[in-house]
Order: C-alpha cells, then structure tokens, then sequence
C-alpha cells in the first residue's frame, strides 16, 4: 500500500512534453524513457505499450493501435496502395518517402479501414507518426476524405487515431488544403446524423489538430499527449514568457475545456465501445 | 511616399534621372525634349519588363507593403451602408478581424476580413491582423447570421497567420479554426474567397473555404511564411527568398495546382499604387461570381463545394503512376 503511494508520486514527477521518444526497443527488455523502469517486452506489449511504473503511453504503430481496438479478423484495409507524389519537386522528398516505407511497412501516414469493435461496424483511420511525423499531405488528406466517404455510404461511425507534427512542409499549400478537403467530408458525415469520434494521441500539433481532430462528436485524448496549433518554441518566441510544464498536454486542454476526456490505453476499448453501442442501440 | 521595394529600384532611379531633366531644362532654358521622350519610353518599357516578370519574392514584397489597401478600404470602394459588428458573444471582440453587413449593388452581403493596421498603434490593436480564436469565432457568428437571413458571404483572407500565443492556445485556437472549416463547408449561401494580401495558413484558410477563391495577382498563400519554411528546411530564415520560390506562393502556382479559381488582376506595380481602380478590378470578378452562385439551389451550393476540395491534392498508387488531379 505504503509502497505503491510512493511509485504514484513518481508518476507525477515527470512531463513528457517535448522530449524525443525513443521506439520500443526491439529487445527482451524494455526501459521506460520516462521513469527508466524496466519491462519484459513482451510483458510491456502485453500492456498496450503503457509502462507498469508510470503509465507512459509508448508512441503505437497504427498497425499495433489496429490490433488492440478492432475485433480479430474483421479489420479491412482501404487504399492501402496510395503512395504520395512530389508536386513541389521537393529535393530528397521522395527519397524520404522510400525510407519511411521501408522502415514502416506502411505506404503513408494513415491507415484506413472498416472493422469491428465488439461486433459493431466502425470505419476507421488511424495516423502514424513514425511516417514523416503523421504530417499530412495529399495522401493523408485523399485516405482520410475517402474512409469518412465509406462511412456515409455504410453509415458507420467514423473513429481517428491522431498522431501528427501537421502539414507536411514538402507538399506546401496543397497540405493546407487537405484541412479544407477532409473538413467538407465532415460536414457531409455530420448532416447525416453520423457518429465522429477523435482521439488524439501525441502529439497531435498544427494543421491536424486545426482541423479533424478537434471536430469530433466527442473529443478524447492519450494521456500526456502533446496537442497543440503552434509549436512551443514559437509562442515563447512570440510572447517573451516561458510557458507552463504542462502547456499543450492532454490534460492542460482537459482543464481549459478543449477536451470531453481523457482515456487511459487501458480504457480505450471499452469506452469506445460503449459510445459506438450508445449510438446504434435503441435509435428510433 | 511609398517604400521603395528593392526590385524597382531601377525603375525609380530612371524616374528620378527624368525629374532632374526636366528642371534642369526649365531653369537652363535648353532644350531637352528628346532626350526625355527617349528616357520616358525607356522606363516604360522597364516598367513593363520589370512588373512582368515578378518573381515569387517579388511579390512577397507587394503583398505585404505597408500600405497595400486592407478589408476596410475596399469595403470603402465596393459596399455601400457597411455597418461593422463586434464581438464573438463568447470571450471578446478581435480587432485583427472585422465583419459585418452592407450592400453590394443592392444585394444585401455579409463581408468578413482579416484586418491589419495602418500604423504602429493601430497594428497593435488589431495585432498585425493575427487573429485570436474569439476572432474566427466572430467571423462564424456572422457566416451563420448571413445563412439565416440568407445574405452571401465575402471573405477577404490577409493575414499572416493565426497569433501563436498562449492565451489563443487557452481558448482553443486549434478548435476555432477546425469548426469554421466545417461549418463554411457547409453554408447554404453563396460563399466568394478573395485573397488580398498574404494568405498564411490556418488563420487564412479559417475564412476561405468558399466556392470561389480568388487571389490577387501579387498576393500569397502558402502553408508557412518563407521565412518559416526556411527555418524549418535549411535551420536559415534568412533563406525566405529562396524557399519563396520553391514552396509555389504565388497566384499564378496556386492556380497551376488547382487551388485557386481566378487569379484577378493588379494595378501596374501593385494595388497599392491605385486602391480605387483596384477595388474595380476586384468588382468585375465578384460581380461574375455571385452572379454565378445566386441561381443555385442550397443544396447546390454545397455541393459545388465538396467538390472544389475533394479534387485538390496529388497522389498516385504503387506499381503505378503518380495521377495529377
């Protein structure tokens, strides 16, 4: 009892805002960035990548975020094929895009599908910032745009997985337009009487935070999550100040009413899963 | 006295070089009629070489001049009983965004634009026309006040971008923008977009979502300032010139990539040299617009504006090639 007050006062010790997170190494062991505990990896995995010491949230592929949300064999994926071009003829883009590929095994920074979530029908994206930081660009736009489209036409509730540095710099002001793109996709999803939910897992910065993923029928977020539109450096720039240890996490929005909850990894399913059923069951 | 752009200083040179002929010609009392004739068709046809060939930097320089005309001055020109209307009804009122209701030929209009100040002071009141979240929250109270009484919206972008400061980040400037771009998305009356000056990113496209965007032909938009682009690609801000031409800012880039529907034309030299003929120029394109969007149906509208943004962006598949949209 005595012992573990102590270990819950160390997980208040430490903000993750800011720092570079390392990738769950690929050993047996495991150690926690954040409070330095160490986990079996396979224990740590076990636990939806949350360290038993302090509860960080470990960054999730979309492919791991998939596999502990979706029920097991209902996951289809769309579009899994696009790949983006270079329209800026930007030096070393596509290099860049060929690396990131290789090291993901994904085609872009989003995966989108329709699956199940205990049974009920979702359609599903799911940001991943291992790719070029989640930033969006054409790509990430046109899957996004499509995947809300499917669930119009299935009428389905609409969930989105965060995690995203913004607009990708490399496709200019057609990055910024994707903001506009999957905004009217939204809007059409909404005169529908669809469900959107977003959930928004670090960081969730810029261009995305400024638009899917603060529209939601109801807003969640990651514990610790950086959400923010501009960057830290830039505001303190700006403002001359410094700002708070906690300036832009989940829980400062909570606070300033940016936010319905934050969730727990552990939580996550079922939360969703009893908002999906508050959604489809007893409509009239 | 306008502030001389680095890129037409030539012109200017020449400009005095004639000056000082002619009154060297009127105290001397010689004659130098030809030499200035020959002098007055050489700077015009600098005059036409030079604003021909614009380069993106250029026109960064023209969209931002201090005194390039702002919303306030071609509201002036192009509306008439313009009463402006304060305030988001939730936190305060924005200054760096003014909005309100007039006529525009006898149509009654609702216009909503970005404002920045004139001089020192005024540009601090109106924050260099950066909005705060209670700004783009104004500008939503009065798109829905519009859809009510069924007036079509103007939109004029000119900002920098969005303010990034604490107390926006406090009252959500992420969810203010957001809930503008699906709300404009989904407006039962006509929308028209006009970019005036610089068009920076989510603080602009809060106002843009329209079923026409225009630009100006020396204004910009663009994702992040040059000067932010090449601080973020090269660690060098003082590299904006060259990241100005790489990042496609211009008119004329936005509307080889689709963004954008007209690029509406400037007065010789920018707008900034004649705001009345200017605001003429303006008109003509709005006039043809509206004119165009006022015998849609509601439903229509919105449609017409789905369909502008789900084509914009380029992509392709793997084993394939890249499809220009």
């Amino acid at each position: 009892m005595i012992k573990g007050l102590f270990v819950k006062k160390k997980k208040y010790a430490t903000i993750p805002t800011g720092k570079v997170k390392q990738d769950v190494p690929e050993g047996i062991m495991s150690k926690c960035p954040e409070c330095k505990h160490i986990m079996v990896t396979k224990e740590l995995r076990k636990n939806l990548l949350v360290c038993q010491g302090c509860q960080y949230h470990y960054p999730m592929s979309s492919q791991e975020r998939i596999a502990a949300l979706i029920d097991e064999g209902t996951f289809t994926e769309y579009d899994a094929d696009m790949i983006s071009g270079n329209p800026l003829e930007f030096p070393d883009y596509v290099e860049k895009l060929e690396g990131d590929r290789k090291k993901t095994k994904i085609n872009e920074a989003v995966v989108t599908g329709a699956g199940q979530i205990d049974g009920r029908d979702v359609t599903l994206a799911v940001m991943d910032s291992r790719f070029r930081m989640g930033s969006m660009g054409s790509v990430v736009g046109e899957k996004i745009t499509r995947a809300i489209e499917h669930a119009i036409d299935k009428e389905t509730p609409f969930i989105i997985f965060t995690a995203s540095g913004g607009a990708r710099m490399q496709e200019g002001v057609l990055s910024l337009m994707q903001m506009a793109k999957t905004s009217v996709a939204l809007n059409r999803l909404s005169d529908k009487g669809l469900l959107f939910i977003s959930i928004m897992t670090h960081p969730t910065t810029g261009g995305v935070s400024a638009s899917f993923a603060s529209v939601g029928d109801y807003n969640f977020a990651e514990p610790k999550a950086l959400i923010g539109f501009a960057g830290r450096r830039i505001i303190e720039q700006t403002i001359r100040q410094e700002l708070p240890d906690d300036f832009q996490t989940a829980e400062f929005l909570l606070k300033h009413g940016q936010l319905d909850r934050v969730i727990h990894r552990s939580e996550m399913k079922k939360t969703l899963s009893t908002l999906v059923k508050i959604h489809t069951e007893g409509r009239v | 006295m306008a502030a001389e752009l680095e890129f037409e200083r030539p012109i200017h040179e020449l400009e005095k070089k004639i000056a000082e002929l002619k009154s060297f010609m009127d105290e001397k009392d010689i004659d130098l009629t030809d030499e200035i004739k020959r002098l007055e068709e050489k700077l015009s046809n600098l005059e036409n070489s030079t604003y021909s060939e614009m380069k993106p930097w250029d026109r960064v320089q023209i969209a931002r001049h201090a005194e390039r005309p702002t919303t306030l001055d071609y509201i002036n020109y192009l509306f008439t009983d313009f009463i402006e209307l304060h305030g988001d009804r939730l936190f305060g009122d924005d200054e760096a965004i003014v909005g309100g209701v007039a006529f525009y030929k006898e149509l009654p209009i609702t216009i909503i634009g970005h404002q920045r100040g004139k001089d020192t002071k005024e540009n601090l009141r109106r924050n260099f026309g950066m909005p705060h979240p209670e700004g783009y929250r104004k500008a939503l109270r009065l798109m829905k006040q519009a859809e009510k009484f069924n007036r079509p919206i103007f939109c004029f972008i000119d900002t920098k971008g969005a303010y990034p400061g604490k107390a926006a980040e406090e009252r959500g400037q992420s969810e203010a923008i957001a809930r503008n771009l699906v709300e404009m998305a989904g407006l039962t009356v006509p929308v028209i977009c006009v970019v005036i000056g610089e068009g920076g990113s989510g603080g602009a496209l809060a106002l843009g979502v329209g079923n026409y965007v225009h630009m100006l032909e020396n204004s910009t938009y663009s994702v992040i300032s040059p000067e932010g682009a090449a601080a973020i690609l090269w660690k060098d801000a003082s590299m904006a010139k060259k990241a100005a031409e790489s990042m496609k800012i211009t008119a004329p880039d936005l509307k080889e990539l689709g963004i954008i529907d007209e690029i509406i034309e400037e007065v010789k030299g920018g707008a900034h040299k004649d705001a009345k003929h200017q605001a003429e120029l303006i008109d003509q394109v709005l006039e043809d617009s509206l004119h165009s969007l006022l015998s849609m149906s509601k439903e229509e509208l919105i449609n017409q504006r789905y369909e502008k943004y789900k084509k914009i962006g380029q992509f392709g598949f793997v084993n394939d090639s890249i499809v220009v949209k």
